[in-house]
């Protein structure tokens, strides 16, 4: 009985041995290949090659001893590899990494907000990977320079190195409106994002009055933020009228900069004006 | 019981692959340099969905289908796993991937959030056919970089790419 059940158990063994593997001496390549470069794998039998991984496999059919050569181009993406020679005798492994190139050819770069307001701190945000040509993410520690460009002042500038493919950087707009260049560079690539400085919101907002024919023309003077630029028109200004009691309201957006509305007199009516979160002046209508 | 187990094991891998558990997953949220706390549930959905990616994964590899990766893959690792996998259905080949155990741990979250970063240490089985013979079976444990990006209901796989062992 015992003498069955070992011969079954050698049987089932030696039945499964095609499948088995295991780092073997007999087939040969080296642990690393760079992505895109050839190498040569040789093995002490007869068989087929198999280049299995994720990113890629490959078939190859191999004789004794005449190392094979996989020409240059046979293996582009980076990742874990695992070879195998399948022959008539049983199997053969071994893994093997190919690495990505270390020159960068292409960079994803994320940059946001693209529309912000001017002299923010730390208000725009870029992100990079860096890849190479063959679309592998380098992750080797890799210099990577961010430049803020705007239409006044001296273009910003970071250098950080990338971790694990990548790097990011935060960066102040300047006290001017214009659109700005955000360049992410990496060797000899760089992207460019353009990022709109507009105006911030109004400062010192001031109205006057006057009579009109409906009554009482209410007008802004140029609306401006606080370093100087012109608020963009389209901005919603809101004029308010309060008196007995009622109050009557008219939103106008900026128009050549500056916002207008007609409103009914009323003797000793509170007229006032704001956008945003910004008040402007109160003129009392005593006339 | 288990000496049947184990002869079906061995007359059979694939048998013991399908009966396989869940893997088992691990995270370290913890962010080294962060532009960008990590909420606590963006990380569950982010996980979430690169579990499944694998399960994706998985199957188009098995089926020689690249469809299958379409809802967890986008871009580079979209392009590269469906090349992968176009080769395969080429020259008759399937692999049989099962993950066994995952170690997560996070690396950068950009300042946008429009990508998510990190390392999985992966314990995994692999089958490798040709048309339709069992050529090999190995086990293996490698780290990946992964790098998710979020689409309209979920995050997307946009890098899968195994790190120097």
């Amino acid at each position: 009985m015992t003498t069955r059940l070992l011969f079954l158990a050698a049987v089932i063994v030696f039945a499964a041995l095609p499948a088995a593997l295991a780092q073997d001496a007999g087939l040969t390549l080296p642990k690393t290949v760079q992505a895109g470069q050839s190498f040569a794998v040789s093995s002490s039998g007869n068989g087929t090659l198999y280049i299995i991984g994720p990113g890629q496999v490959l078939k190859k059919s191999v004789r004794l001893r005449e190392p094979l050569q996989l020409p240059a181009g046979s293996l582009v993406n980076a990742g874990h590899y695992l070879a195998i020679l399948a022959s008539d005798s049983g199997s053969q492994s071994a893994t093997f990494d190919v690495l990505p190139s270390q020159n960068p050819a292409r960079i994803s770069f994320l940059a946001e907000p693209s529309r912000l307001p001017v002299d923010l701190s730390d208000g725009v945000a870029g992100a990079v990977y860096v890849f190479d040509r063959f679309g592998n993410l380098i992750v080797n520690p890799t210099p990577v320079s961010f430049e803020l460009s705007v239409p006044s002042g001296t273009p910003q500038q970071h250098s950080v190195v990338t971790k694990y493919g990548a790097a990011w950087t935060k960066m102040s707009t300047t006290a001017h409106e214009g659109i700005g260049s955000f360049v992410a560079r990496a060797g000899d690539v760089s992207v460019s994002r353009s990022v709109y400085q507009v105006a911030g919101d109004p400062c010192r907002l001031t109205m006057t009055v006057q009579p009109s024919r409906q009554g009482l023309q209410l007008q802004t003077d140029p609306v401006r933020d606080c370093s100087g630029n012109p608020v963009p028109d389209g901005t919603i200004v809101s004029f308010s009228e309060s008196y007995d009691g009622g109050i009557s309201t008219a939103d106008v957006p900026l128009k050549h900069g500056i916002a207008k509305v007609d409103l009914p007199a009323h003797r000793g009516g509170l007229l006032s004006v704001a956008s945003g979160v910004v008040l402007g002046n109160q003129i009392r209508w005593e006339k | 019981m288990l000496k049947t187990v184990l002869i079906s094991a061995l007359l059979f891998p694939g048998l013991a692959l399908v009966a396989a558990s869940p893997a088992k997953v691990s995270v370290d949220p913890e962010l080294s340099t962060a532009p960008r706390p990590l909420e606590p549930q963006t990380e569950q959905a982010a996980v979430r969905d690169y579990i499944q990616s694998w399960q994706a994964m998985q199957s188009g590899f098995d089926q020689n289908r690249p469809d299958l990766l379409n809802a967890d893959f986008v871009g580079g690792a979209m392009n590269k796993l469906a090349g992968t996998i176009k080769q395969q259905a080429v020259l008759g080949l399937r692999t049989h991937y099962q993950d066994l155990s995952h170690k997560i741990q996070f690396l950068f979250y950009s300042p946008e959030g429009l990508s998510i970063e990190f390392t999985d240490e992966v314990e995994f089985d692999l089958q490798v056919f040709d048309h339709g013979h069992l050529v090999a079976t190995h086990h293996e444990t490698a780290r990946y970089l992964v790098m998710m990006s979020p689409s309209e209901v979920r995050w997307r796989v946009r890098v899968f790419q195994a790190l120097q062992g």
